[in-house]
C-alpha cells in the first residue's frame, strides 16, 4: 500500500471519532433518560412538579425548561440594543480605526471571562445594586441573570453582525449617499436591510449560548424549582438545576436530570442548527 | 421639489443622524464597561492575598480560615492545588484533543464537498454548541461511572476535550483553507509524498493560524466550572493522579463561594484565573496578528 | 491662460482650481473648467489619471473617506457647492457608477423611489407612482418591467440595472447627472441603449460622463475634457477635439499611442 492511501485512511478513521462522540453522546444522554422517561413519560416536559423526597418522588422539567427560555430571551432583549450598537461601531462607524480594534478586542475578551468569574460580578456587585433600588428576592431572579447572561452573549451577537455589516459593499452605500441620505438613513435603509439575515443569524447563535450557560445563572437565579411568573421572580434554568442537584442525586433523580441534559442538547441543538441555516442560505 | 420646510427637514435629518451616533457610542462604551469593571474589581480585591505563597501551598481548611479572620489576618495558604489539577486537566485535555482536532481539520479541508465530510463538519458545529454542563453529564456517565469509578481528573479532562475539538477543527480547516492552492500543487508537483506535504508545508505554514485556534480553545477550557463540578468533584490536597478526584481555580473559586469563611480568597483566585485566561487570550491574538 | 481650455459662459457648474489628493498623493491638479447646461460633456483620459476622483468631488462623495482632501472651489449655479448642506447638494446632483448597483433589499419600483423614502419624504400613493412610471419611462424601462414592479431589483438583467439606477438617479429631478464608465460593466446593445438614452436625456438634464471608450465619447457627447495624470489638458467641442486635438498628448490619447 502507498503512503498517499495510508496517509487517507488515518485521516478519515480519526475523523471518524468526532462522529462516534456526538453519536455516544446521543446514545448515552438517550440511555441515562429512560428510566425517567419510562415512569413520567411526556409529562416530565408538562408537569412542573419536582420533589424528590422519597418514597413521593416525582420529577417534571417544566419550571426549568420555561426558566431557561425566559432567561434567555431576556437576556438577548437586554443585549439587542448594546450588541448592535457596537456592531454598528466597529463593522460601519469606526471600521478599520485603531478605537475600533482596541474596542473590538475589549468585546472578544467579555467573551474570554469565565462563566463563574460573571457570577460573582453579578453576585458581589450587580445584585447589591439591584437590592438597592429596591429589588425583591435579596436580589435574586430572572432579571438579574439575564443582565449577566446579556454581557456574556455579547461577544457572540457583535461578531457575527459585526462582519456581515463590514461586508455590505460599499457602492451601495455610496449609491445612497449620492442620493443624499445621510449616515443613519444609509445605515437604517441599506446597510442594516442588506445585512439582516447575517444579524439575526448572530442572535439566534447568541441565544443558543445564553441557553446552556450554567454558572452566572446557577448563583444568580435563586434555585427554586418555580416558573418564573416574571422578570421579578426567582427560579431556575435547565442547566442550573443539573448543576445544583447532581451532587445528591441518583436513581431516578439523576436520571431525570440527565433526561433535563438531553432536553438541552436537543434544544440548543435546534437553536443553533437554525442560526447555521440561516447563515448557509447567505451565501 | 416642494421648497417648503426643505431646510428643516434637512436640519432635523442631520440632528438624528448625530444623536444616532451619539447613541451608538455611548451604548458601545457601555457593552465593553463590564469588562474594566470586573477586572478592576478583582484588581482591587485580590491583590493582597495574590502572594508567591498564594501560587505554592494548599488551601486551608474553614478553621484556619475563620481563625486568621478573627485575628485579623489575611488567610494562610494558597490554591497550589487547584493550580496544578487545571494544569493536569488542562494539559490532558490538549493532548487528547489537538491532534484528533487537527487530523480531522485536514479531512474536512481534504474533503470539501463530499458528503461525509459535510456531515463531519455539521457534526462538529453541533458538537460546538453543546453546553459544557451537558458534556460533564457525559463524562460522568462515559468515566466516572466507567472508567475510574469515581470522580477523577480524566473525568474532567474528557469533558474539556470535547469542548476543545470542535474548537480547533473548525480554526484547523479554515486556516489550511486560507493557505494558497498552488503551495500545496507545488509540493505534489515535485512528487513529495502526500503526508510529507502536509507535515512539511501546509501545517507549517498555517501554524500560527492552528496555535491560535488552540490557544483560544485552551483559554475558553481553562475557566470552565460545570463540567469539573460533576466530573473532577475538587479535593483539598494536591493530586496529580488522574484516577482520582483532583481540585481546579475554577472548582476552588465554587467552594469557596460556598464558604463563608473564605470569601477573601475567592477575588484573589479568580484575579490569577482572569490573569492565565487573559494571557491565553492574547497570545492567541498575537498569533493571530503575526499571520498577516 | 490655457488656451486649449474653451472659456464656457454662465456655466451651470464651475470648477475653480480644484486639486484633490488623496493623503499626500495629489490625483487632480488645479482643474479649472466650466460646464454647459443641458449638453453631455465626457471626461476622458488614461487610466489614474483622476477622471473618477473629480467626478466623485462634484457631488462630495469624497468626503465620505477621510484621506481625501481638495482645495479650491466648484459652483453650482453660482453657489459653492462646499457650503450647501451635502445632502441638498447630492440631491442635486444624480450620480450612476460603473457598476449597477441597485439595492438587493428593495423591489424594483422601491428603488426608483428611494431617493425620496432615504431623504424621508413621504408622498401620497399616486405621487409616488407617477414618479416611478415617470423615471422608468425615462430610461425605456417602464414596458420592460411594468408587470414585475415588485420583484427585486437585483433579478434584472446587467444593462437593465443600470437603466434602473439611472432612472433611481433621475427621479429626483436632480440638475445634473454624473456618470462614471456607465457601460464599462455591459454588452453592446445595453450600452447603445444607454447611450440613446443620454442623449435623450440631455434636454431636461445635464450630463457628465466618465468614459474609456473614445468612440462612445464621440457618439454622445457635445463637449470633451481630456485629463492626463491629474492635469486638465484640454476642453472643447468632442468635434473639434476628435478632428483636431490641440494638445499633442490628446492626440497621441485619441490616435491609440497610450491608454
Ligand atoms: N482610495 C484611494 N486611495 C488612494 N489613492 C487613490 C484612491 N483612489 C484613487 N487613487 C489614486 O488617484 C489617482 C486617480 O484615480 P482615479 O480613480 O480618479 O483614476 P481614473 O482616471 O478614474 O482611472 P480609471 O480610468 O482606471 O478609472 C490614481 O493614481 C489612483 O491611484
Ligand atoms: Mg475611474
Amino acid at each position: 500500500m502507498n503512503s498517499d492511501k495510508i496517509t487517507k485512511i488515518v485521516l478519515f478513521s480519526v475523523s471518524f471519532i468526532i462522529l462516534i462522540v456526538a453519536g455516544g453522546i446521543v446514545f448515552s444522554l438517550v440511555g441515562g433518560a429512560i428510566p425517567s422517561f419510562k415512569t413520567f413519560g411526556f409529562g416530565f416536559i408538562t408537569s412542573s412538579h419536582w420533589d424528590p423526597t422519597e418514597g413521593r418522588e416525582n420529577y417534571g422539567a417544566l419550571p426549568f425548561i420555561a426558566g431557561t427560555l425566559i432567561t434567555s430571551f431576556a437576556a438577548l432583549v437586554i443585549s439587542f440594543p448594546l450588541s448592535f450598537a457596537t456592531s454598528l461601531f466597529l463593522g460601519e462607524y469606526y471600521r478599520n480605526t485603531r478605537v475600533a480594534k482596541i474596542l473590538g478586542t475589549m468585546v472578544d475578551l467579555l467573551a474570554g471571562i469565565p462563566s463563574i468569574v460573571y457570577g460573582l460580578w453579578g453576585f458581589y456587585i450587580l445584585r447589591p445594586f439591584l437590592i438597592g433600588i429596591g429589588f425583591e428576592n435579596q436580589g435574586f431572579g430572572v432579571l438579574t441573570s439575564s443582565i449577566v447572561l446579556a454581557i456574556m452573549i455579547i461577544p457572540y451577537a457583535t461578531s457575527l453582525s459585526n462582519e456581515i455589516i463590514s461586508m455590505v459593499p460599499n457602492d451601495l452605500k455610496e449609491a445612497a449617499y449620492s442620493l443624499g441620505s445621510t449616515r443613519y438613513e444609509v445605515i437604517r435603509y441599506v446597510t442594516v436591510p442588506a445585512a439582516r439575515s447575517g444579524i439575526f443569524a448572530g442572535y439566534i447563535l447568541a441565544f443558543g449560548r445564553a441557553l446552556g450557560e450554567t454558572m452566572a445563572v446557577t448563583m444568580l437565579i435563586g434555585n427554586s424549582n418555580i416558573i418564573p411568573d416574571g422578570l421579578f421572580s426567582t427560579g431556575n434554568t435547565m442547566a442550573s438545576v443539573i448543576a445544583n442537584q447532581f451532587g445528591e442525586a441518583d436513581g431516578l433523580k439523576l436520571s431525570s436530570l440527565i433526561f433535563i441534559g438531553l432536553l438541552l442538547f436537543v434544544i440548543t441543538g435546534i437553536v443553533n442548527s437554525i442560526g447555521k441555516l440561516i447563515i448557509k442560505k447567505m451565501n | 421639489m416642494k421648497a417648503i420646510n426643505e431646510t428643516e427637514n434637512i436640519n432635523s435629518r442631520i440632528r438624528k443622524d448625530r444623536v444616532f451616533l451619539g447613541l451608538v457610542v455611548l451604548f458601545s462604551v457601555i457593552t465593553v464597561s463590564p469588562i474594566i469593571l470586573i477586572i478592576s474589581k478583582l484588581i482591587e480585591k485580590g491583590y493582597k492575598q495574590l502572594s508567591f505563597g498564594f501560587l505554592v501551598e494548599k488551601t486551608p481548611d474553614t478553621m484556619e480560615a475563620m481563625t486568621a479572620i478573627a485575628n485579623n489576618e489575611l488567610i494562610p495558604g494558597g490554591i497550589v492545588n487547584g493550580i496544578l489539577g487545571t494544569l493536569l486537566m488542562v494539559a490532558m485535555a490538549a493532548v487528547i484533543a489537538i491532534p484528533i482536532a487537527i487530523i480531522t481539520g485536514v479531512y474536512l479541508y481534504e474533503n470539501q464537498g463530499k458528503w461525509l465530510a459535510n456531515i463531519t463538519r455539521n457534526v462538529s458545529d453541533i458538537l460546538q454548541g453543546v453546553p459544557s454542563i451537558v458534556l460533564g453529564l457525559i463524562s460522568y456517565l462515559w468515566v466516572v461511572k466507567y472508567v475510574t469509578n469515581g470522580f477523577s481528573a480524566l473525568a474532567g479532562s474528557v469533558s474539556l476535550a470535547i469542548m476543545m475539538l470542535p474548537m480547533i477543527v473548525r480554526s484547523t480547516e479554515e486556516t489550511l483553507k486560507m493557505i494558497p492552492q498552488t503551495l500545496k500543487e507545488a509540493g505534489l508537483a515535485l512528487g513529495i509524498p502526500y503526508w510529507r506535504v502536509l507535515t512539511g508545508i501546509l501545517i507549517p505554514t498555517g501554524f500560527s493560524g492552528l496555535m491560535t485556534g488552540i490557544l483560544l480553545a485552551v483559554s475558553r477550557v481553562i475557566g470552565e466550572t460545570a463540567p469539573l463540578m460533576l466530573t473532577a468533584l475538587g479535593s483539598r490536597a494536591i493530586n496529580m493522579n488522574i484516577s482520582k478526584p483532583t481540585s481546579a481555580i475554577p472548582l476552588l473559586i465554587w467552594e469557596f463561594y460556598n464558604d463563608p469563611n473564605m470569601v477573601d480568597m475567592i477575588w484573589s483566585s479568580s484575579l490569577l484565573l482572569m490573569i492565565i485566561v487573559l494571557a491565553f487570550n492574547l497570545t492567541a491574538k498575537q498569533f493571530a496578528a503575526n499571520r498577516k | 491662460m490655457n488656451t486649449n481650455i474653451l472659456q464656457v459662459k454662465d456655466p451651470i457648474l464651475a470648477i475653480e482650481n480644484l486639486s484633490v489628493a488623496y493623503d499626500k498623493n495629489v490625483a487632480v491638479k488645479d482643474v479649472t473648467v466650466g460646464i454647459k447646461k443641458n449638453t453631455v460633456t465626457a471626461i476622458m483620459g488614461p487610466s489614474g489619471c483622476g477622471k473618477s476622483t473629480l467626478l466623485r468631488v462634484l457631488n462630495r462623495m469624497h468626503e465620505l473617506y477621510e484621506n481625501i482632501h481638495t482645495t479650491g472651489s466648484v459652483t453650482l449655479n453660482g453657489e459653492d457647492i462646499f457650503k450647501m448642506s451635502a445632502i441638498k447638494l447630492r440631491r442635486k446632483t444624480g450620480m450612476v457608477f460603473q457598476r449597477p448597483n441597485p439595492f438587493p433589499t428593495m423591489s424594483i419600483y422601491d428603488n426608483v423611489i428611494a431617493g425620496y423614502k432615504l431623504n424621508g419624504i413621504n408622498q401620497k400613493k399616486q405621487e409616488r407612482d407617477e414618479i416611478v412610471e415617470r423615471s422608468l419611462r425615462d430610461v425605456a424601462l417602464w414596458d420592460e418591467v411594468k408587470d414585475s414592479l415588485t420583484k427585486k431589483g437585483t433579478f434584472l438583467s446587467g444593462g437593465q440595472q443600470q437603466r434602473l439606477c439611472i432612472a433611481r438617479a433621475l427621479a429626483f429631478n436632480p440638475e445634473i447627472i454624473l456618470l462614471d464608465e456607465p457601460t464599462s460593466a455591459l454588452d453592446p446593445v445595453a450600452t447603445s441603449k444607454i447611450e440613446d438614452l443620454l442623449i435623450t436625456l440631455k434636454e431636461h438634464y445635464t450630463i457628465i460622463m466618465v468614459t474609456h471608450n473614445m468612440s462612445q465619447a464621440a457618439r454622445i457627447s457635445d463637449y470633451s475634457l481630456f485629463m492626463y495624470l491629474g492635469e486638465l489638458v484640454e476642453y472643447g467641442k468632442t468635434k473639434n477635439m476628435f478632428t483636431n486635438p490641440q494638445d499633442r498628448r490628446t492626440e497621441e490619447y485619441l490616435t491609440g499611442k497610450f491608454g
